[in-house]
């Protein structure tokens, strides 16, 4: 059933010929996320990721702070002040009741009180990238592409130079401290392998992440951003659902009810080994004028 | 008493509209990219990789050129030079036993790889070239010993500029968006670092050469780390370079630079001692700037506007599409009841589970 995408990476599925597997992914529909936490709990439990204590941020419910070697899923709580005027001033019985309905046709999650403060949950993760630069930049070549176009660090070869730290437009991976190596979400890879769904999707009670061939996934999140469009809210949007942006695509992409900023995620993302083609060219260039200069230094006489 | 500084720290997730003044925001002003993990280390790698593989081809030349007393020096900086090199590398990696799986491949996308294999050249290079031009070309076998004094000297050369291209080919807002400039302030460093060397080393007679070098690459390097930050500006990421220790070291890095190129420069021909504290001046002066472009990226990373403003003006400009959409590639199916279903959200009809694994 799935619309025709293109999902191809660099070395998916080419260079697995036979053993190719369907791209796998994940659809965060953050439209439905409660805050639970428990994608959180499942991943570390099953991943065996160490704990993360980071104490008590008083930052709304989250206490996990960012994505990193020791969390894999991390959802965000942001409070907004942004009236949805249910019951407020001015509103017509009528218009009142219209809204009522976005929010429980729709199946929205985010809590909205009288005040007009919304709450949005989103459970962020490792984006999966069709160009990913943390893959490019690993000079060792721990970070692979999986037969399911996924991306994973392999830990018994990653010697920790830090490169693919500050490649990630998201800052998604990191050193874990006390081991050296960098760690990330792997899309349960094991599990993949076993036909199982990922810890976290299985875990998710009310499906807000969905796992399944990443054709199929964004395929649903079409329609139901269509559905969010059309019950009013304008500002719903699908976040790395496209081959056009920066990274190609997400293999992990989102349904957002506001811009990516707002949750703490950059708007355009870009792998950066796109433009490494013009660098190494002004590198060149800078050697060569540096050979020219020594050479003009020492050869050059006034006669 | 905490010191509040207003506008420091945002409203909560207050939602940017649309053409609104003042950066773009992230939740409780968190950064959105990480910092780098590396060590101080990686700075003093690229002084000391700068400084010995500008060296090997100043000592190539100038032996070319039949001075063999500033030859051996340099010959002999480049070769401290490459064992320090990989004992600085090896030492900021996470897992330091195994370095050797650097050379597990090659790959064009990586500058690190790239710099690797380079570094491992120059290494065996310069070994071997410091060893002919120490015995005045008598101990090895010509052809083996002048081979590996030009292969130094030729892969000294890319020593000192790849290390732009490492840092430039990052999600750090001001080193990519410095990307182009870093490679030519990193062989002007590179340039200063290896003539001050030569010049502190050498009896001023045998010193034009490094002195030229080191004075024509500070000039260089300030004009090119002015025009850099510059360009910064323009894009609205400089401001790293404004705060901490960023700011200090770049503050250091220009005045050292500036007053050891005018010493050397005035005094360094006549007086030994001035070329001494000339050179010592612009050595320190190519490790604070060093320092100081390491220090703005760990900034830069910290600063969320710089990585989310960027990327939000050449969206609103038109000139990329970003990475959301609102508009859904086809219309929304029929729902039973219509948008607004009246029924309760436990009423609903709801696929369970995820599309591959399906209703269980």
């Amino acid at each position: 059933m799935a619309t025709s995408y293109d999902l191809q990476t660099k070395a998916w599925p080419q260079t697995y010929g036979d053993e190719a597997k369907p791209r796998m992914g994940f659809f965060t529909d953050t439209s439905v996320c409660i805050g639970c936490k428990a994608c959180e709990v499942a991943c570390k439990e099953w991943n065996q990721v160490p704990a993360s204590p980071q104490g008590f941020t008083g930052e709304s419910y989250d206490n996990t702070i960012d994505l990193g070697a020791d969390t894999w899923r991390h959802v965000a709580f942001v409070e907004q002040r942004k009236p949805l005027d249910i019951g407020g001033s001015g509103a017509s019985l009528a218009q009142v009741a219209a809204l009522g309905g976005v929010v429980d046709g729709a199946g929205l999650q985010t809590y909205q009180d009288g005040e007009g403060l919304r709450w949005l949950m989103a459970s962020d993760v490792c984006k999966h990238c069709t160009h990913a630069a943390c893959l490019e930049v690993c000079p060792t070549g721990a970070l692979f592409r999986t037969e399911f176009g996924t991306v994973v660090v392999q830990e018994d070869v990653c010697n920790g130079c830090g490169y693919c730290v500050p490649a990630c437009p998201f800052g998604v991976i990191d050193q874990r401290e006390g081991d050296g190596r960098v760690w990330k979400c792997t899309l349960c890879y094991d599990r993949l392998k076993d036909d199982k769904e990922p810890a976290c999707a299985q875990a998710c009670p009310t499906n807000s992440i969905q796992f399944g061939e990443l054709g199929d996934l964004r395929d649903r999140a079409e329609a139901r951003l269509a559905q969010l469009q059309d019950a009013g809210l304008a500002d719903a949007q699908l976040y790395g659902a496209d081959e056009r942006d920066g990274v190609g695509g997400f293999g992990a992409f989102f349904l957002l009810l506001d811009e990516p900023e707002t949750y703490g995620l950059p708007p355009d993302p870009v792998d950066t080994t796109r433009d490494l083609g013009a660098v190494w060219a002004s590198a060149s260039a800078a050697a060569a004028v540096l050979a020219g200069a020594v050479a003009a230094a020492v050869l050059w006489r006034r006669s | 008493m905490t010191k509040r500084v207003e506008g420091a720290r945002p409203e909560l997730g207050t939602t940017r509209l649309r053409g609104a003044e003042g950066p773009a925001r992230s939740p409780y002003g968190k950064p959105v990219i990480k910092e780098p993990v590396w060590t101080p280390e990686i700075p003093a790698y690229f002084y000391v990789g700068g400084l010995a593989g500008a060296s090997a081809p100043l000592a190539l030349l100038s032996a070319w050129r039949g001075e063999r007393g500033i030859a051996k020096r340099a010959w002999l900086t480049a070769a401290a030079g490459s064992v320090v090199s990989p004992v600085l590398l090896i030492s900021d990696l996470g897992v330091p036993v195994r370095f050797l799986n650097m050379l597990r491949m090659f790959k064009l996308t990586s500058p690190m790889s790239v710099g690797s294999w380079i570094l491992v050249g120059f290494g065996t290079a310069t070994a071997p070239a410091t060893l002919h031009a120490l015995t005045d070309r008598k101990l090895l076998p010509r052809p083996l010993g002048d081979a590996a004094q030009v292969g130094s000297a030729l892969l000294g050369i890319p020593l000192a500029s790849y290390t732009a291209a490492l840092i430039g080919n990052t999600s750090i807002p001001v080193w990519h968006e410095a990307r182009h400039d870093l490679p030519f302030v990193f062989t002007a460093g590179a340039a200063t670092s290896a003539g001050a060397m030569a010049t502190m080393l050498s009896p001023v007679g045998e010193a034009q050469a490094a002195r030229r070098l080191a004075v024509a690459g500070a000039a260089a390097e300030l004009g090119l780390v002015a025009l850099m930050k510059r360009r910064l500006k323009a894009r609205g990421v400089a401001g790293a370079y404004h705060e901490g220790r960023a700011r200090w070291y770049s503050h250091a890095g220009l005045a050292l630079t500036a007053a050891g190129g005018a010493i050397v420069a005035a005094r360094g021909a006549r007086d030994r001692r001035a070329a001494i504290a000339g050179g010592a001046l612009l050595s320190a002066g190519a490790v604070a700037e060093r320092l100081a472009i390491f220090r703005a990226g760990f900034r830069s990373a910290a600063r969320p506007q710089d990585t989310v403003a960027p990327q939000r003006r050449r969206i609103d400009a038109g000139q990329r599409p970003g990475a959301a959409r609102t508009t859904p590639h086809q219309p929304a199916a029929p729902q039973p009841g219509g948008a607004l279903d009246a029924r309760r959200p436990g009423e609903r009809e709801v696929t369970p589970g995820s599309p591959a694994i399906g209703p269980s």
